[in-house]
């Protein structure tokens, strides 16, 4: 194997060895204990629109959590980090640039062209 | 016309050190993960557009469908911890608790996609089916026969998006698999194969689906075949944020379409 890529790998590895169970363990138990309360908020009849909010707010925490520590994206370098979130963040957002036409749709109906 | 030899010192590296200060097998794997995430953001795009524009969206999902897919969150979340310290064992050089921690996160995966497939089967009997799934006996007359004919896009979304979940689950489990045995595992997949095809009656779409093992256990012998090795922490590494990955996913998938699809009686 290449030297560079040896020396990458085992200085990734250094890095992990300083991460403790304990680290791990609270992220996993703030993780259940926001799927519990999700699945709480789903039985409480909230409006939709807030509900969903909620809901996401706390997915995007828990995205947050698992790419940060699981997926050690917290301990990558700088240039990493944003490249990669900003390119998916920025790409997801566009996505949504097509949302409204989903509520035209609710308004108005949909045209078949028939007359 | 002079010749300039350039000599490098034995196992010195030719190339420019990585700007990401990574190595590249694990730049690869991001990549890869980020154009899955988009695959997944389109196929969520789609059901949250259906959704909006649909007036009259199902609600299907009763208590037992949420405490099984409950269940199943709590199952991926303690896979990544796991995996996370199938990593960490790695690093260590501790072979054995490497391989239990796989084992186990292995498990996790197991137990959801077992619970996934209860789950789909249950919903199939009742009526819930796509136009290219086999026709069950008795079909037409469940719950949500009325919501396959209404809203069919219901129907389409929701298997489009948990279906590719858990394919990503299933491909997950192999990988894993493969990462932890090896050649030892091509047996115990096609074993798996000859039980999924064989335990499913022929009108379940799991019937069918299981053949998606033997394709992977095809694909995964030829790879091991070809380039024989011992996979080392980094290997493992590279493994376990594809893990995270789906881990991840489920996140989204779980509130978008079941815990935003509850119904509630009384």
């Amino acid at each position: 194997m290449d030297a560079t890529q040896l020396g990458l790998e085992q200085r990734v590895a250094e890095q992990h060895r300083h991460h403790g169970k304990a680290q791990f363990l609270w992220v996993w138990v703030a993780l259940l204990i926001m799927t519990a309360i999700e699945v709480y908020l789903a039985y409480q009849n909230l409006e939709p629109v807030r509900m969903l909010s909620i809901l996401m707010g706390l997915s995007i925490l828990k995205a947050g959590l698992i790419i940060a520590y699981f997926m050690h994206m917290k301990f990558e370098m700088t240039q990493m980090r944003w490249l990669t979130m900003s390119s998916l963040v920025f790409c997801l957002a566009m996505m949504m640039v097509f949302l409204p036409d989903a509520f035209r749709i609710l308004h108005i109906g949909v045209n078949l062209g028939v007359k | 016309m002079s010749e300039i030899v350039v000599q490098h010192p034995v196992g010195a590296s030719v190339y420019e050190p990585s700007l990401f200060g990574t190595y590249s097998k694990k730049i690869g794997m991001w990549l890869f993960l980020l154009s899955d995430s988009l695959t997944f953001g389109a196929l969520l795009f789609a059901y949250t557009y259906g959704r909006v524009s649909t007036p009259n969206w199902p609600t299907p999902f009763h208590s037992e469908s949420i405490r099984n897919a409950t269940i199943m969150t709590a199952f991926l979340l303690s896979s990544s911890l796991t995996m996370v310290f199938a990593v960490r064992a790695a690093v260590q050089g501790n072979a054995k608790a490497q391989r239990l921690w796989l084992l186990a996160t292995m498990a996790f995966g197991l137990g959801f996609v077992i619970l996934h497939g209860r789950e789909w089967t249950n919903l199939i009997a009742e009526g819930l089916t796509l136009p290219m799934f086999p026709t069950p006996p008795g079909q037409g007359t469940g719950e949500f026969a009325n919501v396959a004919r209404d809203v069919p896009q219901f129907a389409a979304t929701f298997f489009g998006l948990t279906g590719m979940h858990m394919v990503h689950v299933t491909l997950g489990v192999i990988y894993l698999g493969i990462i932890a045995f090896r050649k030892k595992f091509i047996p115990i997949l096609l074993g798996l194969w000859l039980l999924a095809w064989l335990a499913t009656p022929a009108y379940s779409p799991f019937h069918y689906g299981a053949h998606l093992i033997l394709i992977a256990a095809i694909i995964s012998a030829v790879i091991l075949w070809l380039k024989p090795k011992v996979y080392d922490a980094s290997d493992i590494e590279v493994a376990g944020l594809y893990w995270h990955f789906v881990d991840l996913v489920w996140m989204f998938i779980f509130p978008l379409v079941y815990l935003m699809s509850t119904k509630i009686i009384g």
